[in-house]
């Protein structure tokens, strides 16, 4: 379970304020979805719980089963489980993507006390996943995301994300740059993991994504803070009037 | 107060005299008076202006300490015909018989017949290299070489030609001259690796004949205080092919320069070389000097260099293109860059372009740069400790130098050196 109580956060240079008290919980085998117009928090917040540097926690807290993330490094996040599928997955050419994959696995393993995967599963495992993913072997040779297309990109996400097997998903506009085929495969490889020992919090401008990723729980974000929270019907809600309506209410 | 210990060191020269009998007496003589009159590099030379050359021409060699690495030795897992030299001596017993099938394997030093094959090629290929830039080492060492090979290929070489410098004396001072002649059609594969002695100057000469192709990996010692001044100078014929790779690990000087002219129509050329410094071990310098000069038509040269420092270490990049009239298509490319895992490191680079062609594609980059924190902080996000994601970051940086390297054997283990270094760091 996640749970996010008062957050408050500032960019680290600037000391602008980003998030202003945020509150959340997200229950395992939960599906919560984050709306909100540009700029109000919502990648901050996914940052910020997966630890990248240039910002400052100034007030609150974030637990991941009891575990306080914002005291770990990235890596001690990962291996508690949380993952983050990043809007703009980074390239690094020269790093074959299976050997990254593998070299996160046996982190994590490693991290938790268990033994390393040996190569054999490893590769039966990868290829399994892989094959849902409609990722072809290709794409597993050639480094990370080095000349991916974007959907190619989101669904070496997921692959990840199926590989890492986290107890705690965070999709950070993950149909973002996508056309309807790309996000219904990649809606298809987060539907196979749903569970009811792990959560997801869906952050995403349009509804459209959450027509193949259902949610249990809808939040609007605005200006750093969760201002109103309700059920799918919210997103519809959004699609059909825009924000103006919501953020006046509020 | 420039002139003063320039005297000095020409009058070292004056005194410095050939004793080379046979075809090899005339080439030394000439490039003994070539070195009389351009002198020893010094500071105020353009292309030595990074560079102190004072410890590679002093008259006593600084002392260098062998350094025991403790781990299998490089291109030790492949079948090669090994030739070993020891302090820069000849090792008859350390090396394999010097017979291979498709090549013709000869010591300088025993090469004393009155005509020779390699009289067309011994420092001939230095000279022609010495316009527009001098390289006084290279004519120093044509003259004064006291061993080296002469290898003659003639077919397709059945394995590498492996060249092993050991280093045991702290002050010992080589100098080595091989020369390299591919017939039409010939393959090989050359390989070098240690550092050779406390001071190291090394030339290496390259005919490549039309549809020949020489490939060439090299791993500079280990040794922290050995210096080394090398050269190549290689000349391309048609629908040929050259590709040389250099490892640098450690040494506290290195100045490698490479002469490569492109002579006949379809030829290629690819050089590159992959430098990681530590300061800390004493200092750590490193020079690459490359000029590639496109004398015929649709020919292709990549210039590959990258340099990771630490810790106060210094990397030079001066490398140039020169495409000559009428060398239309040309196809030039050169990158040099350096990622500094520190702060106190120093990177300099002079890419040069000049083109006398007007249909013609030359491209030339330098970066210097710190580990990119996004692409950290998505390694570590996937539960990569820090170090770990550093290290396969660094591994990221150099590999379009090391993907340079076509035999998967080779580029291997060449990549396990640097995983080495990275876990001793």
């Amino acid at each position: 379970m996640l749970e996010i109580k008062n957050l408050h956060v500032e960019l680290e240079e600037e000391g602008k304020k980003i998030l202003k008290g945020v509150d959340l919980t997200v229950e395992d085998g939960k599906v919560h979805a984050i709306m909100g117009p540009n700029g109000s928090g919502k990648s901050t917040l996914s940052y910020v719980l997966s630890g990248r540097q240039g910002y400052e926690v100034t007030d609150g807290t974030a637990e991941l089963d009891g575990a306080d993330l914002l005291d770990m490094d990235p890596e001690e996040r990962a291996a508690a489980g949380l993952f983050l599928a990043f809007q703009y997955p980074v390239e690094i050419p020269g790093v074959g993507n299976m050997t990254f994959l593998r070299t996160a696995v046996n982190a994590q393993r490693k991290a938790r006390g268990e033994e390393e995967i040996s190569a054999a599963d490893f590769l039966k495992l990868v290829r399994e996943k892989a094959k849902n993913l409609k990722i072809d072997a290709d794409m597993l040779k050639r480094p990370v995301n080095v000349g991916f297309s974007g959907g190619e990109k989101k669904r070496n996400e997921i692959l990840q994300m199926a590989m890492l097997e986290p107890k705690m998903c965070i999709l950070d506009e993950t149909d973002s740059g996508l056309d309807v085929d790309a996000m219904r495969l990649v809606a298809d490889g987060v539907n196979a993991l749903r569970d009811a020992g792990r959560g997801f919090l869906v952050i995403t401008h349009y509804q459209r994504l959450l027509d193949h990723i259902k949610p249990d729980v809808v939040h609007i974000m605005a200006d750093g803070r969760i201002i109103k929270t309700g059920g799918p019907e919210l997103a519809l809600e959004v699609e059909k009037n825009g924000y103006a309506d919501i953020l006046e209410g509020a | 107060m420039m002139g003063a210990p320039q005297a000095k060191t020409d009058d070292r020269l004056t005194g410095l005299a050939v004793t080379a009998t046979g075809w090899a007496a005339a080439p030394r003589g000439d490039a003994l008076s070539r070195l009389q009159s351009m002198g020893l590099p010094q500071r105020r030379d353009e292309y030595w202006k990074w560079t102190r050359p004072d410890t590679l021409i002093s008259a006593d060699v600084p002392p260098a300490e062998a350094f025991d690495a403790q781990e299998t030795p490089i291109f030790g897992g492949v079948d090669r015909l090994k030739i070993v030299f020891v302090d820069g001596v000849f090792s008859a017993e350390e090396s394999d018989d010097l017979a291979l099938e498709g090549v013709m394997i000869e010591r300088l030093a025993e090469a004393n017949s009155d005509i020779h094959w390699a009289q067309g090629l011994y420092g001939v290929l230095e000279e022609r290299g010495q316009t527009p830039v001098k390289r006084p080492l290279a004519a120093l060492n044509t003259a004064m070489a006291t061993d080296g090979l002469l290898i003659h290929v003639t077919g397709k070489t059945g394995k590498p030609i492996s060249l092993i410098y050991r280093h045991v004396s702290d002050t010992s001072d080589a100098i080595l001259h091989h020369v390299v002649k591919l017939d039409e059609g010939a393959e090989l594969t050359l390989l070098e690796n240690g550092p050779a002695a406390a001071r190291f100057n090394k030339v290496l000469e390259v005919e490549v004949a039309d549809k020949a192709s020489f490939h060439h990996v090299r791993a500079q010692g280990r040794d922290h205080a050995r210096r080394a001044a090398t050269h190549i100078f290689a000349r391309l014929g048609s629908e040929s092919a050259f590709k040389s790779f250099t490892l640098t690990v450690n040494g506290v000087l290195t100045r490698n320069e490479a002469v490569i002219e492109l002579t006949g129509d379809d030829s290629i050329a690819h050089i590159a070389g992959a430098a990681m410094g530590d300061g800390a071990n004493g200092a750590f310098h490193h020079d690459d000097t490359v000029f590639v000069t496109h004398d015929a038509e649709r020919c292709e040269s990549r210039q590959v260099y990258k340099k990771v420092l630490r810790n106060g270490a210094e990397g030079i990049f001066q490398g140039k293109i020169l495409v000559k009239e009428g060398a239309q298509k040309t196809d030039g490319y050169q990158i040099s860059q350096s990622l500094l895992l520190d702060e106190d490191n120093q990177f300099l680079a002079k890419p040069e372009l000049e083109i006398y062609a007007d249909d013609v594609v030359c491209s030339h980059g330098s970066t210097t740069g710190a580990i990119d924190e996004t692409a950290l902080y998505y390694l570590r996000s996937r539960g990569v400790p820090k170090k770990e994601a550093t290290d396969l970051l660094v591994l990221s940086f150099m590999a379009e130098a090391v993907d340079e390297i076509e035999d998967d054997v080779l580029r291997e283990d060449i990549v396990s050196r640097l995983t080495g270094w990275l876990d001793r760091r």
